[in-house]
């Protein structure tokens, strides 16, 4: 899903505590990052359902279920997984890791 | 739940935790956060209603709001700004986002009151300080009022002390939300003492007992009130005394949830992430 774009040097990986996400600004985008402590993940911070702050929900393995009304997201895909029903994605941004700071590909 | 079985014993994931209860106040549609502080038993006082207002003033809060259960809302509340509102407060969590312990709605009682009975807003008062800040199976809503006319509404509470001529009677299990059911009578006591006491036994005993979820008005109908009523208030003065124990050491480990304000649990609890700057590759 992202465009090859500029790694922009985001938080130190301790900033976001295990299975919690956290936004942040970026290129004017708010994005939402996930620390499943194996990774991090990240995804624009908007439910397709009703704009919801996926950073404020609960991590489900590696989904993020919405505050709002329990939209589950997949992090890894953007896709929606429930409603079974709906099909919507969210945009993905690589991640990486260097020196204990986390980074996106924005 | 831990808490209500192991008493503050126990190492707690914050992840598991839905954000209302990571962030101490309650998620609105648009992603801001209500802000309730507690007025407990509805009495509040010209100095803490000009803090408030002055809140609502510096923030430019968009809505404030009386609540149905006798509360100040300020509605439309950045998370971020969450902490420096609660200290310009300075008044503990309403705790109006969580299942755990909301309010006691209180009528005038014998204060003010020609027809009241009881001083219900004492009462209440009391009630609410031995309860606040713990957490509960589901939210748990309570009154107290001084004469059968019932004007706090404890009939339809989770909890209810309603005054009468030379007593209380203490109700449980009512509702008026969702469901509406009619509290069912728990003990007729002389003292408000007395009341108290019933009411902290029939509520460490739905802590231990209810399933997740559960509110008291589903928790009272599935075990029947004379079940309730047997190992509550008439169970053997051991059971009473180890119900009441435990509880005093739940409440001993409870704290004010808004102190995390000014000591977070970690650093970005309250505030989003800056990214520190952008490179080249």
């Amino acid at each position: 899903m992202s465009n090859a774009g500029r790694w922009i040097r985001v938080a130190a990986c301790d900033a976001i505590p295990p299975r919690e996400g956290r936004a942040a600004l970026v290129e004017g985008r708010e994005i939402a990052i996930f620390n499943l402590g194996d990774r991090f993940l990240a995804v624009d911070n908007q439910c397709p359902h009703q704009s919801g702050p996926l950073c404020d929900g609960i991590v489900a393995g590696e989904a993020v279920v919405c505050p709002l009304h329990a939209w589950k997201v997949n992090l890894e895909t953007g896709a929606v997984a429930r409603p079974a029903d709906h099909h919507e994605c969210v945009r993905t941004y690589a991640t990486r890791v260097e020196a204990g700071v986390v980074s996106i590909e924005a | 739940m831990l808490d209500m079985i192991w008493c503050g014993d126990h190492d707690e994931d914050r992840s598991a935790r839905f954000i209302n209860d990571r962030v101490h106040a309650n998620i609105q549609k648009d992603g801001t956060f209500s802000v309730v502080p507690r007025i407990r038993g509805g009495v509040t006082s010209p100095d803490e209603l000009r803090r408030i207002a002055d809140v609502a003033d510096k923030y430019r809060v968009p809505m404030v709001k009386i609540t149905g259960s006798q509360r100040i809302d300020l509605l439309g509340i950045k998370k971020e700004d969450l902490p420096k509102v609660w200290a310009d407060l300075g008044m503990p969590s309403g705790q109006a986002y969580t299942k755990g312990v909301r309010m006691v709605k209180t009528c005038v009682g014998t204060d003010f009151c020609r027809f009241g009975t009881q001083d219900s807003t004492s009462a209440g008062i009391e009630m609410e300080r031995r309860f606040e800040h713990l957490y509960t199976p589901h939210k748990v809503k309570m009154a107290s009022v001084g004469c059968p006319r019932n004007c706090a509404e404890a009939t339809v509470k989770d909890i209810g002390l309603v005054g009468q001529e030379g007593g209380w009677q203490v109700v449980v299990g009512g509702a008026a939300g969702k469901s509406v059911r009619k509290a069912d009578l728990l003990i007729t006591v002389e003292t408000t003492e007395a009341a108290l006491e019933a009411a902290e036994l029939f509520f460490q005993y739905y802590r231990e007992h209810a399933n997740y979820l559960e509110r008291t008005y589903d928790f009272v109908e599935r075990l029947g009130i004379d079940k309730v009523r047997k190992e509550t208030v008439y169970a053997p003065e051991p059971v009473r005394i180890g119900l009441l124990d435990r509880l005093k050491k739940s409440k001993g480990t409870a704290r004010d949830a808004w102190l995390e304000g000014q000591a977070p649990v970690n650093p970005t609890q309250f505030i989003p992430l800056q990214p520190i700057e952008s490179v080249t590759t």
